[in-house]
């Protein structure tokens, strides 16, 4: 019955031989770095027989530290891949001048820049952040693991698997071209027809799932299973901002799955939400889209505020400076992220009530972060400051958030708005305070606790030759914006008339350029270090002279993290333990009781790549099968009761004789 | 001042705790939480109802295709799902086995027959050419009521799983956990279901 | 260190057993039936009041709909899902209040912003509304 042609688009949907960019020579080299990359690393995988033990220790591993290390490897595999686009971007507005089209067209220029703020975004900055909290929260608290260990594999797999979605577009189809936020009428059906869009919509609500469930799990973590003795105002303040992050993402993430999905129904079903006609109203869009977008660099900057309070704190040895203000300002910030949402359009038409409400607002959250920049200033008054690389980078964000925010307060002022809205200023500014406060904060934590993960030190030269090529990298690369944006250039164009801008572009370009040469010296960091592991072991699991309990246990930590619960008296409760002889408990060890490893979490998330894909290229087959197959896996891992087992006695105190023998060494 | 920071060096508290330590059950505090996230996204599609809902783009308004009796039975019947539940939920506290898989067994057909209804309504919508891509009010309409009912059809799924086990390997803590979860579920949508009846339907009619 | 070696015994018998009873409150016959019994009041009300076209305020209703709405899902907080302020150490009910602040900024913000959008981009009544193709 069915024709060839109907049997072809049943099978592949709209995928067919046009879909492959081999006309883009870029893409084309790019895939043909990629896959050789890929397969030089799945050949030396298999020959050094690897698999198994990826399998078994790392993939399926329900430990929240293998998670969050895997977490943190995602984010820096994607860092790469977004500052690629970065760097194309600004190399194109470097040359774009007098007539010249620059080497991007404009379609290929409008998929980086989307790219671009998507990737560092959700799949750079969230996954190095959850990363992060995964790791530390557990050992701040003194917890064996997270509540929920298999959702949180699950959530990491989810996550990667959204990544994975956002990759494929590079070569199979195309991205949006629509900005990271893909506000319609552009991003719907009648605009945006192609896969872009769909790309963008279900790379995203796939990583959502991870993310929504990760902060779940870490919300019920912290407010469980903390240690005997740590009440809320004895928590460490990483844990703190963690805390106040993931009811950030629980109380937001779920308007980002709902707003896109109402945009799906828009393509796929031909709803009227965001369309023009018909009743439709794309301005609710925006409006929705913000509610989650607020809050949401919120939940990437509370972390990095938690990551330098303790590194201030620990290097300049003293207690942080007023923590109970502290506290108290991550949770106005948190409630205040809330209302501030309208500042993101205030050009878009509302009244002067509604934009006088969202700018003061929006000035009012300024307040606890200057506080909190008080606090973190306080602390190292008349501190002993240690400048090792962490609290190098902390007083760069000290320097560069403040620039960053005070912009921002100046973007806080509807009139000004009016001027500066989407221009060169804006993407200043957010670049300020991204990579002066979130990335700046990462880095520092990388610094800070890989000791911790890994058990040697990271080289503190290229340490610093990374801390001084970014820091300076940043101001050569993002200044020139805030000049460009106050002549009035717009965001996302490529290419221009006026000559006398290029100079501008052209010293941005050399920035990013200083940029990539710190990210180089990161890795030139992390492989330098590998090397010399021996010079730079810590056996102490205390190399920094902490303050926090995470501190306490050998680094890297057993898979139990701690042979015998801790109990907290005071929130620097490490340094307490230390001050007052607390001796480590050398017998008496009992079986700990632990979760099983389980690949479900990686079925299921590799079942919803196949299903987006399927729902990408109208390969409707697929879809179903796959959406068929996910409840099939979901409910029969449901009947599998077994999930835990016990560490015996023996194994905890061989482990512990272990430490006890280093420590001994030592000294 | 200085006596107590005295006190404190010289007195040597525990630090660590010998006896097993077992920090109690997150699950049901998780799954609340999971709970309050899903009512974001109701809030999200209950938002979109209120700025769009009267976008009628010149067609058909609540008053013109709403069947109230039709809508006050289909209440009836997720109330009478959530009693039995309720019943369903007291037999489990008594350990008895046999009647709480009897009391499951009703709340899946109330709850079926709801989603029946429900289904007989989009159908009746639709063939009357009121559906979902007509309006905006009639996109948002579909899609608040349809995320409803395809969180009942979930739970209904998830009910029969239940009973599966449950029947399987009796009334153990795990099944018992599960149950105490899917039963904060269901009350849940019951909870959503108020809000559709009323701001979706009745104040929809009023115009 | 393997951490799953087969030899261990499975936990999970000992393990649950006591992660239960911390859970949400459980109701009882007499808290079921009284819930249900006010829902069924509490539902019935409204869909008299606007099928039966009690008052001429269309506003009143509506009014008096959302109202008894509101009372019906604390009743049913209360009776089904047995919230109260001591489960879980008070965290339910915490997160309760805050997404119930967050639902209300969320609708309320919506619905303001939007209204004000409409009413400066758009220059027309809502009857031009509903009639506009």
């Amino acid at each position: 019955m069915f024709g060839n042609n109907t049997l072809t688009e049943f099978i592949f949907g709209r995928l067919s031989w046009q879909a492959i960019p081999y006309h883009e020579p870029i893409l084309v080299v790019t895939f043909a770095v990629v896959a050789l990359g890929g397969l030089a690393l799945l050949g030396l995988i298999t020959k050094y027989r690897l698999w198994g033990y990826l399998w078994t220790e790392w993939f399926t591993s329900v430990d929240h530290k293998k998670i969050g290390i895997m977490y943190v490897v995602l984010a820096l595999v994607m860092l790469l891949r977004g500052f690629a686009d970065a760097i194309m971007m600004r190399i194109q507005q470097a040359i774009a001048f007098n007539g010249s089209e620059g080497y991007l067209n404009p379609h290929h220029y409008d998929q980086i820049f989307s790219a671009h703020g998507v990737i560092m975004i959700f799949f750079m900055a969230m996954p190095f952040v959850t990363g992060l909290m995964n790791y530390i929260v557990p050992l701040q608290i003194g917890a064996r693991d997270v509540s929920f260990p298999f959702l949180n594999n699950f959530s990491f797999w989810m996550t990667t698997a959204g990544a994975i979605i956002i990759m494929l577009s590079l070569f199979v189809g195309e991205f949006a071209r629509t900005g990271w936020l893909a506000y319609p009428p552009l991003s719907g059906a009648d605009y945006s027809p192609g896969v872009g869009v769909d790309y963008y919509i279900w790379g995203l609500q796939v990583a959502g799932v991870g993310t929504t469930l990760s902060g779940i799990n870490l919300i019920a973590t912290i407010v469980k299973m903390r240690a005997p003795g740590m009440t809320f105002m004895k928590m460490p303040v990483f844990t703190w901002t963690s805390l106040c992050t993931n009811v950030l993402i629980v109380a937001t993430f779920p308007i980002l799955t709902a707003t896109l999905a109402l945009l799906t129904l828009d393509r796929y079903v031909g709803t009227n939400f965001f369309t023009n006609d018909l009743g439709g109203n794309p301005m609710m869009y925006v409006n929705l889209i913000w509610i989650w977008g607020h809050p949401e660099v919120y939940i990437l900057i509370l972390p990095a505020f938690g990551i330098f309070s303790e590194v201030v704190a620990t290097f300049c040895g003293k207690r942080l400076f007023g923590y109970a203000s502290m506290v108290y300002a991550t949770c106005v910030i948190m409630i205040l992220s809330y209302i501030v949402w309208l500042h993101h359009f205030f050009t878009m038409g509302s009244g002067a009530s509604v934009n006088a409400f969202f700018g003061i607002t929006t000035m009012i959250i300024s307040i606890p972060t200057g506080a909190k920049m008080f606090n973190w200033l306080f602390t190292m008054y008349r501190g002993r400051i240690r400048y090792e690389v962490p609290m190098l980078w902390t007083i760069g964000f000290m320097v560069t958030f403040v620039i960053g925010g005070m912009t921002g307060v100046m973007l806080a002022v509807p009139p000004a708005d009016f001027v500066l809205h989407n221009s060169l200023f804006l993407i200043a500014h957010f670049h300020n305070v991204i990579i002066g406060g979130v990335v700046f904060g990462l880095l520092a934590g990388v610094n800070y606790w890989y000791p911790k993960a890994f058990g040697y030190r990271l080289d503190p030269f290229w340490g610093k030759m990374s801390f001084w090529f970014w820091l300076i990298g940043f101001y050569v690369a993002f200044m020139p914006l805030y000049v460009l944006g106050l002549m009035g250039i717009t965001r996302r164009v490529s290419q221009f008339e006026d000559q006398s801008l290029q100079i501008w572009f052209v010293i941005a370009a050399f920035g990013a350029f200083l940029i990539a040469l710190g990210i180089a010296a990161f890795i030139i960091q992390l492989v330098v270090s590998f090397l010399r592991r021996d010079q730079l072991r810590d056996t102490t699991g205390d190399p920094w002279d902490g303050r926090t309990l995470e501190w306490s246990t050998s680094s890297p930590p057993p898979d139990y993290n701690f042979a015998f619960t801790p109990v907290v008296h005071d929130h620097d409760s490490w340094y307490d333990m230390k001050r007052r002889g607390y001796e480590r408990p050398l017998a008496g060890f009992k079986p700990i009781h632990m979760p099983k490893n389980t690949g479900t979490g990686l079925i299921l998330a590799a079942i919803s790549v196949a299903f987006a894909f399927g729902m990408i290229w109208y390969m409707w087959w697929l879809a179903a099968l796959s959406f068929v197959a996910m409840l099939a896996v979901a409910i029969g891992h449901t009947f599998n009761y077994s999930r835990d087992f016990h560490i015996p006695a023996e194994t905890v105190t061989a482990t512990e004789d272990a430490r006890s023998q280093l420590l001994a060494e030592r000294t | 001042m200085a006596s107590t920071l005295q006190a404190q060096e010289t007195d040597k508290p525990e630090f660590y705790l010998t006896e097993d330590h077992h920090p109690e059950g997150s699950t049901m505090l998780g799954f609340w939480l999971y709970l309050m996230s899903d009512c974001l996204i109701f809030a999200v599609l209950f938002a979109t109802h209120g700025v769009l809902g009267r976008s009628y783009a010149a067609g058909p308004s609540p008053a013109d295709l709403f069947d109230l009796p039709l809508v006050a039975v289909n209440t009836a019947m997720l109330l009478l799902s959530s009693i039995t539940y309720g019943f369903a939920m007291l037999q489990m506290e008594r350990n008895a086995k046999a009647e709480t898989l009897f009391w499951l067994g009703v709340t899946g057909v109330f709850g079926a027959i709801f989603l029946g209804l429900e289904l007989y309504e989009f159908n009746h919508l639709i063939h009357e050419g009121a559906g979902p891509t007509r309006s905006a009010f009639l996109s948002s309409f579909f899609t608040l009521v349809g995320t409803h009912g395809l969180h009942v059809t979930f739970g209904i799924i998830w009910l029969i799983t239940l009973m599966v086990q449950v029947s399987m390997r009796g009334l153990i803590p795990e099944n018992r956990r599960r149950l105490m979860c899917l039963s904060m579920f269901w009350h849940f949508l019951d909870v959503v279901w108020i809000g559709v009846f009323s701001f979706v339907y009745l104040i929809g009619v009023l115009g | 260190m393997s951490s799953h070696a087969p030899a261990h015994e499975s936990a999970s018998a000992t393990h649950h057993g006591h992660s239960n009873g911390h859970g949400a409150g459980h109701g009882s016959l007499k808290g079921y039936v009284i819930g249900f019994l006010l829902s069924v009041i509490l539902t019935a009300i409204p869909f008299w009041l606007v099928m039966g076209g009690v008052f001429d305020s269309k506003l009143l209703t509506a009014f008096l709909v959302m109202g008894v709405g509101v009372v019906q899902i604390v009743v049913h907080m209360i009776y089904f899902l047995h919230m109260n302020p001591r489960s879980e150490g008070g965290w339910t009910i915490m997160a309760l209040i805050f997404t119930l602040v967050l639902v209300g900024i969320a609708l309320a913000g919506s619905l303001w912003v939007m209204h004000h959008l409409n009413a400066n981009m758009m220059p027309m009544s809502p009857e031009m509304m509903k009639n506009m193709p």
